[in-house]
């Protein structure tokens, strides 16, 4: 017998109405990260020992600045998806599951805030 | 399989890691005296063992992601080529990891005598 109405199948959304959005933003934040944790390590390595003006110096560079913030929300949301994964799969007991998943996403917004502001602060 | 579950550990490890991260741009962006406690902290061997582990973390993730991509693409999935590529990543990125560290520390110091 099928359920599923006109209108519900050519959205495509499926039973949890986000479609494949997980699946898209997992490999799209994967491949956007390789080169970026590669510029990563070589910044980090560039910058190992170094002094607080040297830092400042790095990151008040468009590019570096640039990169960095690109890095961090990308890892972020990578971060969040790729966590989300991990609690549907360990984690089935409803309350504990939806506030894993508020934590989760908390907890990836709160870093993002912090690291960009401390970025701006060294940019300006 | 082994790799598989070192895939999310590593993962979720890099996740809680960008506390590290937070706390490096914070401390930069605080001046100097801010930026001395993490240069310490940074340098101790605790740290460095940190920093250590997250190296690595970070390169395995970065080369068992690649191998996850390749099989979204439909490469590598002969349970023979799988193993193969599995041994590879897990070498390279003990390798890397360490060739990372040797060359900060030879660039640290060089900076030293400099």
């Amino acid at each position: 017998m099928k359920s599923e109405t006109p209108l519900h199948r050519i959205q495509g959304l499926g039973a949890a109405h986000s479609g494949t959005q997980h699946f898209w933003r997992e490999r799209i934040t994967s491949v956007a990260l390789i080169p970026l944790t590669i510029w990563f390590g070589f910044a980090a390595l560039a910058l190992v020992g170094a002094r607080e003006v040297d830092v400042l110096t790095f990151f008040q560079h468009p590019w570096n600045a640039g990169l960095m913030g690109l890095f961090i929300i990308t890892v972020l949301i990578h971060s969040i998806v790729g966590m989300q994964s991990v609690i549907d799969d360990y984690v089935h007991q409803p309350g504990l599951k939806v506030l894993s998943l508020l934590l989760n996403r908390g907890f990836a917004w709160l870093m993002g805030a912090i690291c960009l502001v401390a970025l701006l602060r060294i940019v300006s | 399989m082994a790799t598989s579950i070192t895939h999310r550990i590593t993962g979720v490890g890099l996740y809680l890691g960008i506390v590290f991260i937070a706390w490096w741009l914070v401390a930069a962006s605080m001046g100097p005296e801010a930026y001395e406690p993490f240069l310490a902290a940074a340098a101790h061997p605790i740290g460095q063992i940190i920093l250590f582990g997250f190296t690595w973390a970070a390169t395995y993730h970065l080369l068992n992601g690649i191998r996850h991509l390749a099989w979204d693409l439909g490469f590598g999935f002969l349970p023979k080529t799988a193993m193969w590529s599995g041994i590879v990543v897990v070498a390279l990125s003990i390798l890397i990891a360490i060739g990372v560290f040797a060359w900060a520390y030879s660039v640290r110091m060089g900076g030293a005598i400099s």
